[in-house]
């Protein structure tokens, strides 16, 4: 990854005077395994500024949450290593920060949504003093003065009852007023910084919606920095400025959301954006991208997704393509991202029939 | 709340009910004459030994023994006396403080080394404390009580001389070696338990989102990790507290403690189903009743457990 990519764009919409809020360059992350050292995230980058909304979108596996748990220094270690790289929150790194520095950034400056709000929480206490807990210890608040700011966080985020509700437990909430206890939890001291991770991912479809437009105005209302980590396509176009599309612990393409859904300039987005059902196809198959990520313990050389790639080729197979400018703004990490994003890139498979795997062409040109 | 109280009160009629009859049964089907066996060698005249039968309802059928026994509990708060003619009330009154100091003892002892050693081996996980307590513990499981017993007896009692061997002379010293040899496999037991809850916890949702919350590790191990991986622990020792007393009869034995223990051996060998089953009432009362304190203790420290 050279200096250039880094610097330029991939912050589209933001004059070029605005410091980044939050800058990730070459990111490494490795675990250690019983099967070998997996790569988890291999030389990831983006920034973030304020008031924006970063989502990072991709499969299970595809480094996604390590990406947010690295973030926000809870990443279990051992296993997990950072192997390489840096994490400037204004500047300032927070890889090499000394651990009470970044104990005290964390919740404060730079917090973050689970997905899991019930196992989120702490069972056995109520929810009013987990919110206060944030005051008690960041701003060392009374005991009262900080149920009464929990209290008040918990109506900002359209808890009904907010005042009887407080000495509650988890357990007595429903799906949905439990995650927006988390969001009050997390932006109880006014972050610049929210990671939310699979934040509706466990919830009813109707409650989804609510939570997100929660989500969003809270953002706007507070100026945060919005990462949204998420499989949801639906969820990202609603919501966010930018995507970066991660596979394999390394961003394949990053954009500006509409850029992204019109015009995108990476096989493996394509083939996300195809899979996405569609209401007014009837009766049809559902499209799928076919095989599965490969195994972060035993990378194929070359580009990551060429065992899946429908317009592979023998350059595809043995160098590894660098994320690169394609357009205005618009960066991609495919050898014919241009091809690609014109919709002129030739197919040297096509899925098999069953969905099972790829055929290649070449092979069955002779019949 | 209270309805739930009430009826874990009624149960103890018929658990107390059945515990008696069952150990009256057993004491019963001991063979021999136990006014043979406490004249002993000296010769006893036959009208003697008519007068105590009738006097212990002796010759009666077994069942009724039983009610007259029952009986005299409820009219008149009789629970019997030794064939001496010592009420078994006297004996329980002198003796209990002898058990329950030494189940006091014992439950300190346990408490403390097994949630300390249990936390340490957690926080150590995989180092030289953890494989400490781990074997350590298993040692302690395995062991028979009387083992230990001796153990400590020669190496605290006779080579450092530190405890006194047996008896109750020496104030709460005394009670020290046998607490500690009843609180052996306890010990182990509970170490593990907490080690392995902790653990858990530290690995949940919930103490990660502490962590990301910015407490400081010690805030987040004691208020969040070790707060639920306790639960376990207090449900364990009050069962424990309430199966203490069967313990102590094999331990009061060994350190020759004049407790509730020893009393029930020599009341077993000696016949007095009275005796006996006074005691093992006792020791039946007291265990519902800890368990109703623990089964409470649980809906108080757990609020997704209620009682109605």
């Amino acid at each position: 990854m050279t200096e250039s990519q880094t610097s330029t764009g991939f912050t589209p919409g933001t004059s070029p005077g605005d410091a980044p809020l939050l800058e990730v360059k070459d990111l490494q992350v490795e675990f250690r395994t019983k099967a070998g050292v997996a790569r988890a995230i291999n030389g990831l980058n983006f920034t973030l500024h304020a008031g924006e909304t970063l989502a990072i979108l991709g499969e299970s596996g595809s480094g996604k949450s390590v990406t947010a748990q690295t973030i926000m220094g809870i990443l279990d270690m051992p296993p997990g290593r950072i192997a390489g790289g840096e994490i400037r929150y204004r500047g300032d790194d927070l890889l090499t920060m000394n651990e009470e520095s970044r104990r005290k950034l964390r919740g404060g400056k730079i917090a973050m949504i689970f997905q899991d709000a019930l196992s989120s929480l702490n069972p056995v206490l109520p929810v009013g003093w987990q919110i206060a807990e944030m005051f008690r210890v960041h701003r060392g608040m009374k005991r009262k003065e900080a149920r009464a700011k929990a209290v008040e966080m918990m109506q900002r985020v359209g808890i009904p009852g907010a005042e009887e509700r407080a000495g509650d437990f988890p357990h007595q909430f429903s799906g949905g007023m439990r995650q927006r206890i988390m969001i009050a939890m997390a932006i109880a001291l006014d972050p610049d910084v929210l990671i939310a991770d699979e934040p509706t991912t466990a919830l009813d479809v109707t409650v989804q919606a609510q939570v997100m437009r929660l989500l969003k105005d809270l953002q706007t209302e507070f100026n945060m920095g919005l990462i949204l980590i998420t499989h949801d396509l639906g969820v990202v176009a609603d919501v966010a400025d930018k995507i970066a599309v991660m596979y394999s612990g390394r961003v394949m393409e990053a954009a500006d959301v509409y850029e992204t859904y019109a015009k995108p300039g990476h096989p493996y987005t394509q083939g996300l954006l195809a899979s996405i059902p569609r209401i007014d196809d009837e009766g049809g198959r559902l499209r799928a991208i076919s095989g599965l990520p490969p195994s972060l313990t035993d990378m194929p050389p070359g580009c990551p997704f060429n065992p899946r790639c429908e317009f592979a080729t023998d350059r595809c197979r043995t160098e590894r393509p660098e994320l690169r400018l394609v357009a205005e703004g618009h960066l991609s990490a495919c050898h014919y991202a241009e091809d690609v994003y014109a919709g002129t890139a030739t197919r040297t498979r096509r899925p098999s029939p069953t969905g099972a795997g790829m055929i290649d062409v070449s092979e069955e040109a002779p019949e | 709340m209270t309805r739930y109280i009430i009826r874990r009160l009624l149960q103890f009629i018929p658990v107390i009910l059945i515990s008696t009859l069952i150990v009256y049964a057993l004491v019963f089907a001991i063979p021999g004459d136990p006014i043979r066996a406490l004249a002993g060698d000296r010769p006893m005249s036959d009208a003697v030994r008519e007068t105590l039968r009738e006097q212990y309802n002796l010759d009666d059928p077994f069942l009724v023994q039983y009610f007259k026994y029952i009986w005299g509990i409820v009219t008149a708060l009789d629970f019997g006396s030794t064939f001496n003619g010592r009420p078994v009330t006297d004996i329980i009154e002198q003796r209990l403080p002898v058990t329950a100091t030494l189940a006091l003892v014992t439950l300190v002892i346990q408490t403390i080394m097994g949630v300390i050693a249990g936390i340490l081996a957690a926080l150590y996980r995989d180092r030289f404390f953890d494989r400490f307590v781990q074997v350590s513990t298993v040692a302690m499981v395995a062991l028979p009580t009387l083992v230990i017993g001796f153990l400590l007896q020669l190496v605290f009692g006779l080579n450092l001389g530190w405890f006194p061997i047996a008896g109750i002379n020496n104030g709460i010293t005394s009670y020290i070696l046998p607490a500690l040899t009843m609180a052996a496999v306890s010990t182990g037991i509970l170490a593990r338990l907490v080690r392995s809850e902790l653990l858990d916890s530290l690995k949940s949702d919930y103490v990660r989102t502490a962590t990301a919350k910015g407490m400081k590790r010690t805030r987040v191990i004691t208020r969040h990790g070790l707060r639920n991986s306790l639960i376990p622990a207090v449900t364990f020792i009050g069962a424990d507290l309430a199966s203490m007393l069967g313990g102590s009869i094999i331990v009061e034995t060994i350190f020759n403690l004049p407790g509730l223990g020893q009393q029930v051996f020599n009341s077993i060998q000696g016949q007095e189903g009275t005796v006996v089953v006074g005691i093992v009432t006792l020791f039946v009362l007291f265990f519902v009743v800890i368990n109703l304190i623990v089964d409470l203790l649980y809906g108080l420290l757990d609020p997704r457990i209620r009682y109605e």
